[in-house]
């Protein structure tokens, strides 16, 4: 089957205001298949965010494109003009949930004015009445209970369900992906289950067809994703199926942040988390060697100068040339 | 710095800043440049304006032009003070209600708002009537500060209600910082930008007020100020005589600087409340 | 003191907002001891009043109604707040929110030093700052000069600690403190939380949506729903043997690695 988003050795890099350069991604290649959810993992500052608006098209100072494509049904998007974009590929070929989307409601306006211009930023000619009756047809469909929720100004919500809403907002034009970035992050357990809930029940009404999820909670992917790609200081240091990633992964890194989570298994009381010691590099100077060496709890005396590239070990993709 | 960038690609703050910074020199550069004297007779009553004397002259032969730069100097002055009484007053009122709550903030809201009803154009009227001599410019000007401070007071409270709030004011508190330590610096450093836009809402309001209360005639006594020059004008007949000079400028003149800080104003909120920012 | 002195007490505890229609139960007829150098969770789902009983714990709200007790004596009673704060003490939530944009981190962290009534000489004060940095893994030097802006959510977490460490208090109520960090962080702030309880022997109260991370952290739960404690007992009895239904819900809303969670039609 054809890919539906091909990401081929994307390189992003950031421009300060000082002059200096911060290689954010730096060779990242990926595949999502029709149907498919793809999680991406790793802590803070490794480049999830970043990832993204390139995924989105969205370069915009201080961001800049290095090098690399991404290609949604063959058309590279980072060489399309920034007008053509917003207009033919946002909100159809792809959506993404912000980072943060919580508090990106305008709090003025009513949930129902919100989705119609959401509509009718696409499709200005739209029937005002054929509009209110897709919205309510369409948060029917999701599971949220329409007429409440669209009478209400974002503040009446809350946190979870606000987030559902910014979900069922940036659908409403049944983009074939949908990129969410720590779409549940902020919420506690339950609305974090509901919002999942609602993620499955686009992909199940057909109304999106695959998912990139952005998540630093492992446990969460075990259960969202089918496949899952391990970030590291900007590259991806395994990728392979969620089986795989989880129970037995063969990159240090990827060992290392299953065993600084920590799970609420009666019994499991004993198995205490630890916490990945040192700091990711500073991605604004150039490294050489393996870019874990540091801090990797197996690091041998070759691995600070060998350049590492991913090759596949037991099925799955890895960066360590020490993995077996 | 970075505001400053943003404010400068806001067009809005480009002619705002621009039409004060004109009237600025406007009020200020003439003095400087050109003898200017407001008390000695040049010529006729209502002569036009020539090449000479830009402003013709007024009903008594006075440099039309030299009374326009001193009454925008105490226009100026008048709206500043007023200003600053204004926010100081709403912002001690304001911030303290606001961050106590409770019913210290009950009672002060209470205040507020019966100040607020109290229309505020005629306390100053009935003021202003009631003291013949002595109304100086300064006394105008504080008078115009304590009956507008209600506004700002009212647009404070509501900011600092929603700080109060806030972690790092919980965090200060179990650091043992009093109230006053909190209010200072917990809770002004938050409000200043917004304080700065309330400052320059409650100038433009002073001047206004000024110009209405010396157009009736109640305006400070033997000072020269826009709304005065209005006053003057129409009082002896300018309008029937068609000399637009005398009664034109002032007016162009309260309209400018007003105009100019409510465009400062909006353009401000926009560069300061990040959720307009785009 | 007699030695059994609980640490916490409340009977009948209360907290109410508003008047009338709009009169909101924040905290709702808690009961409730905690003892001295014990680890007690409060778990519940957001709004559920976790973080106002908190704060009445802190002596930063006021009850409605009820009486609540530190070492035998009303809190609101105690006499100068500052004495109270030397003994309880706080982190919170969102890092960022907790400290001041408009100073330098080290100006923040020398502020707790208000609460004591001699005022150490400067060198020390310096000085307990460096350790308390160390402590939490900080380099002292690279702090210097910055704003809380500048640091990452995980970093900002672990300075809200290394406060704790300067101020060594008896009594540690953290709410939430690590819910805004990076789950990678979270082990390390875990880890100092674990450290302060045994070098300090403090009593914590620990506020968490999490049942997972409470189980992991405490020697006592109490479970929150609209304001009540529903459930109150050791992490095996209630993780194992739930008798609330919202405790049953609660577990049952933690992603587990070894579980079935949510699933798909
Ligand atoms: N505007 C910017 N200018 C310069 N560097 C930036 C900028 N935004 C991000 N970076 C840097 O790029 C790197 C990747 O950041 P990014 O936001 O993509 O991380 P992330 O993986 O999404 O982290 P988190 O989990 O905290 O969201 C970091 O080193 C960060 O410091
Ligand atoms: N200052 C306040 N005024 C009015 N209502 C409040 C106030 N603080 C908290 N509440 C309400 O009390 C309830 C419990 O809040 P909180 O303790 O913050 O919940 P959480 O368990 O998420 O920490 C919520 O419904 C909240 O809206
Ligand atoms: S290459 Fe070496 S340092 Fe890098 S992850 Fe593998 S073993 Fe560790
Ligand atoms: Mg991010
Ligand atoms: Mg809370």
């Amino acid at each position: 089957m054809a890919a539906i988003l091909e990401v081929d050795d994307l390189r992003l890099h950031y421009l300060t205001r000082l002059g200096k350069r911060v290689q954010a991604v730096d060779g990242v290649s990926f595949q999502l298949q029709p149907g498919e959810i793809l999680g991406i993992a790793g802590e803070s500052g490794c480049g999830k965010t970043t990832l993204v608006s390139g995924l989105m098209g969205l370069l915009m100072p201080p961001l800049h494109l290095t090098s690399g494509a991404v290609r949604i049904a063959g058309r590279d998007i980072l060489r399309l003009p920034p007008a053509e974009v917003r207009r033919s590929v946002l909100g159809r070929d792809i959506a993404m949930i912000p980072q943060g989307a919580l508090n990106s409601l305008n709090p003025t306006r009513k949930v129902r004015d919100l989705a119609t211009d959401v509509i009718l930023a696409h499709d200005e000619g739209a029937d005002r009445r054929a509009i209110q009756d897709r919205l309510r047809e369409r948060f029917t469909r999701i599971g949220l209970e329409a007429d409440a929720v669209l009478n209400a100004y974002p503040v009446q919500l809350p946190a979870g369900m606000k987030q559902r809403v910014v979900i069922g907002i940036s659908t409403l034009l049944n983009p074939r992906i949908v990129i969410a970035d720590e779409p549940s992050s902020a919420l506690d357990v339950s609305s974090q289950k509901a919002v999942i809930q609602l993620l499955f029940n686009l992909l199940d009404e057909g109304i999106v067809s695959s998912m990139v999820f952005i998540t630093h909670e492992l446990p969460l992917l075990r259960h969202v994703a089918g496949r899952i790609a391990v970030m590291y200081a900007g590259q991806i240091v395994e990728i392979g199926t969620t089986e795989q990633v989880i129970f037995d992964g063969r990159q240090p890194y990827t060992r290392a942040l299953m065993g600084s989570m920590l799970s609420a298994e009666p019994g499991q009381k004993s198995r205490k988390p630890v916490a990945i010691e040192g700091a990711p590099p500073n991605l604004g100077e150039p490294i050489s060697g393996c870019r874990f060496a540091v801090r990797c709890p197996v690091a041998q005396s070759d691995c600070a100068q060998r350049e590492q590239v991913l090759r596949e070990v037991a099925g799955r993709h890895v960066r360590c040339h020490h993995a077996r | 710095m970075k505001l400053l960038r943003h404010l400068l690609r806001s067009p809005g703050f480009v002619v705002g800043a621009l039409l004060l910074l004109a009237t600025l020199l406007l009020a200020f550069l003439p003095p400087l440049l050109l003898e200017l004297d407001t008390s000695r007779r040049v010529g006729l009553a209502y002569v036009p304006p020539t090449a000479g004397r830009w402003l013709g002259t007024d009903h008594l032969g006075l440099d039309m032009f030299a009374l326009l730069v001193s009454g925008l100097r105490s226009s100026l002055y008048v709206g500043f003070l007023a200003g600053i009484v204004a926010t100081v007053l709403g912002t001690l009122i304001g911030v303290y209600g606001g961050y106590k709550g409770g019913w210290i903030d009950d009672v002060l809201t209470a205040c507020t708002n019966l100040f607020l009803v109290i229309p505020s154009l005629i306390v100053l009227i009935l003021l202003s009537g009631s003291l013949q001599e002595g109304r100086s410019l300064t006394l105008i000007a504080l008078f115009i500060g304590c009956t507008t401070w209600t506004w700002s007071a009212r647009a404070v409270r509501a900011q600092a209600a929603s700080l109060r709030s806030r972690d790092h004011v919980a965090l200060a508190r179990i650091n043992g910082y009093g109230t006053l330590g909190i209010v200072c610096l917990h809770i002004l450093p938050y409000l200043l930008s917004y304080l700065f836009m309330v400052f320059i809402l409650q100038t433009a309001s002073g001047i206004l007020t000024e110009s209405v209360i010396s157009m009736l005639g109640l305006g400070p006594y033997d000072t020269v100020s826009l709304g005065n020059l209005l006053n003057q004008a129409i009082r002896n007949e300018a309008l029937s005589d068609g000399a637009w000079w005398a009664f034109f400028p002032p007016m162009v003149l309260i309209t400018v600087i007003a105009f100019a800080l409510y465009v400062l104003n909006t353009s401000m909120e926009g560069v300061f409340n990040p959720r307009l920012r785009k | 003191m007699p030695a059994d002195t609980p640490c916490f007490e409340a009977r009948n505890l209360t907290r109410a907002f508003g008047h009338g229609a709009r009169r909101k139960v924040a905290v709702d007829d808690a009961t409730f001891t905690i003892a001295e150098r014990e680890i007690v969770s409060l778990v519940g789902q957001s709004g559920c009043g976790k973080s106002v009983l908190a704060k009445l714990l802190l002596r930063l709200e006021k009850p409605s109604s009820g009486e609540l007790l530190y070492q035998g004596r009303p809190i609101a009673e105690s006499g100068d707040p500052r004495a109270y704060w030397r003994h309880v003490q706080a982190v919170f939530q969102d890092p960022y929110a907790a400290f001041n944009q408009f100073f330098t981190i080290r100006a923040q962290l020398k502020a707790c030093f208000r609460l004591f009534d001699q005022r150490p000489p400067e060198r020390e004060m310096e000085d307990r700052i460096d350790q308390a940095l160390l402590a939490v893994n900080l380099r002292p030097r690279e702090l210097d000069g910055k704003y809380p802006f500048e640091l990452s959510g995980g970093q900002m977490q672990r300075l809200l600690l290394a406060r704790i460490f300067i101020l060594r208090p008896r009594v540690l109520i953290a709410d939430e403190p690590t819910s805004m960090v990076d789950a990678c962080s979270r082990a390390g702030i875990l880890e100092y939380l674990m450290k302060l309880k045994q070098e300090l022997s403090m009593t914590i109260v620990f506020v968490t949506h999490d049942i997972g991370l409470a189980y992991y952290v405490s020697d006592r739960l109490f479970i929150l729903h609209e304001g009540r404690i529903v459930e109150q007992g050791t992490p095996d009895d209630v993780t194992q043997r739930p008798t609330s239904p919202f405790t049953r819900q609660l577990l049952d809303d933690i992603p587990s690695v070894h579980r079935p969670w949510v699933t798909r039609a």
